[in-house]
């Protein structure tokens, strides 16, 4: 457990000292769900139905942006193969590597989403949900998308080719989270959406990670 | 016991399944012949008109027998990832890799039939049903498959990867399916209903099931020839290969 924790305050150490990488896939985030109103136009009626679906597709994206340095900088220097050879074993360290990830990316875009929610005439209720469902949302992206960060470590045109291995894994997250917000603005309660999200991310915290390791090991061999 | 583990992977060695391969692949193609000569006479000339659809109906003797290998035929390339994941042996990520473009062209068939036959029915070429949907994403897993392949120089490592690749998606295409279903359950009416199917004449269902025969054999005949052609390619520095009669001349 000290190493997992290791792990995670090496990996954000990491990140504070590289900010600008960090504040990079969040002003993307921004942007896109900005752009948004600018190509449908601003009748709030429109914009309130689009925006779960909006803020969801901008921070599957904003997500994948992140992806490329989940393992490549460790893979450049060495360490990966240290971690390989370390008594630890690899499943704990990948694991930590990805919660490292997530708090990274995956949190800022949870705090900034009611802001984005706010340009798009949200209200207070759908905000809230908006929120709790990227919080059990974007850890699940982080799961998903680390496996498909193992499997093109060091592969020619690696950062488009993961795009196209994870975003159609993609698609239940996507489906759900956007999901709960829907059914809550139109009144059905978002119960039933979130707690398949808490479903999927229960079975990706289980099985992502060692699928990782299994990735990370042929990666290196 | 020894001996019978020996006849059992005798065949997993490239070398052993190279001929065996170049003797089963005109079988196959005959039996797709003869499968798809008749279920072809069936579905256009035995298969009454329907009296709904009239006779643009008979698509679905491409259309479904596409959807169904699609469906099969990524199962089947899993079986195979992951039989060489667990076994290590060469020629399952082979197998495994012959597999992927048919299974691309089945699912690009069955959404192009599809359209074909939704655009008559249902005045659409495209609607976001559920099944449609996840056929889509189907196509999208297998383009990523490949993709994947594509870009790994090293044949081995190529096929683990996809392997895990592939198995993920396996877990996946149950989730994905019933999310798309719920997810278009939500959205829109019952405006079509592809679950409740007009009762289908024999003919039709015996066509169908001819077809399907007749595309199931030419997948086996098309994997078997670009598996040849694979263990050619991977394994043109070994003797054996030097000494087959087509890589001579």
């Amino acid at each position: 457990m000290s190493a997992v924790l290791a792990i995670i305050r090496r990996d954000l150490l990491l990140a504070m000292r590289r900010k600008s990488e960090v504040l990079t896939a969040l002003f993307f985030f921004i942007i896109v769900a900005s752009l948004f109103p600018l190509g449908i136009g601003p009748e709030s009626a429109l914009l309130r139905t689009i925006a779960p679906g909006v803020i969801w597709v901008s921070a599957l994206l904003a997500t994948m942006l992140g992806l490329a340095r989940l393992f490549a900088p460790d893979h450049a220097d060495g360490t990966l193969e240290q971690m390989v050879l370390s008594p630890t074993p690899l499943g704990l360290l990948v694991t930590g590597k990805i919660a490292a990830h997530w708090i990274t990316t995956g949190l800022p875009l949870v705090l900034l989403a009611p802001v984005l929610g706010i340009q798009f005439d949200l209200d207070v209720g759908a905000l809230g949900v908006l929120v709790v469902a990227l919080l059990l949302g974007t850890p699940l992206l982080s799961l998903i998308g680390a496996i498909g960060a193992a499997l093109t470590l060091g592969v020619r045109g690696g950062g488009v080719l993961v795009s196209l291995l994870v975003l159609p894994l993609y698609v239940p997250a996507l489906i759900f989270g956007a999901g709960a917000v829907e059914s809550h603005i139109s009144g059905l309660g978002a119960g039933g959406h979130l707690s398949l999200l808490a479903a999927l991310l229960a079975l990706a915290v289980f099985f992502a990670p060692w699928a990782t390791t299994a990735a990370l090991r042929i990666s290196l061999e | 016991m020894s001996n019978r583990l020996i006849s059992w992977f005798k065949y997993a060695s490239p070398q052993s399944f190279y001929p065996l391969a170049g003797r089963m692949i005109p079988w196959f193609w005959a039996l797709a012949a003869v499968f798809g000569a008749v279920g072809l006479w069936i579905s256009f000339f035995v298969a009454p008109t329907d009296f709904q659809q009239g006779e643009g109906y008979r698509i679905i003797f491409i259309h479904v027998p596409a959807a169904w290998l699609s469906m099969f035929l990524y199962l089947i390339m899993a079986t195979w990832a992951g039989l060489g994941l667990a076994l290590n042996t060469r020629l399952s990520g082979m197998m495994a890799q012959a597999i992927a473009p048919t299974g691309a062209l089945m699912a690009f068939l069955s959404l192009w039939t599809g359209a074909l036959w939704g655009k008559p029915m249902w005045g659409a070429w495209w609607v976001w049903d559920a099944r449609l949907t996840s056929a889509l994403i189907l196509f999208f897993l297998y383009i990523g498959f490949i993709a994947l392949q594509a870009a790994i120089d090293d044949a081995r490592r190529a096929d683990k990867a996809g392997a895990i690749l592939v198995l993920v998606g396996v877990v996946n295409v149950p989730i994905i399916y019933f999310s798309v279903k719920w997810w278009n359950t939500l959205h829109q009416g019952s405006t079509i209903n592809l679950a409740k199917a007009p009762s289908m004449a024999t003919t039709m269902l015996w066509g169908m099931l001819l077809m399907a025969l007749a595309f199931w054999m030419y997948s086996i005949a098309v994997a078997l020839t670009r598996v040849r052609a694979i263990i050619l390619e991977r394994e043109a520095h070994t003797e054996w290969v030097k000494a087959l009669d087509e890589v001579k001349t």
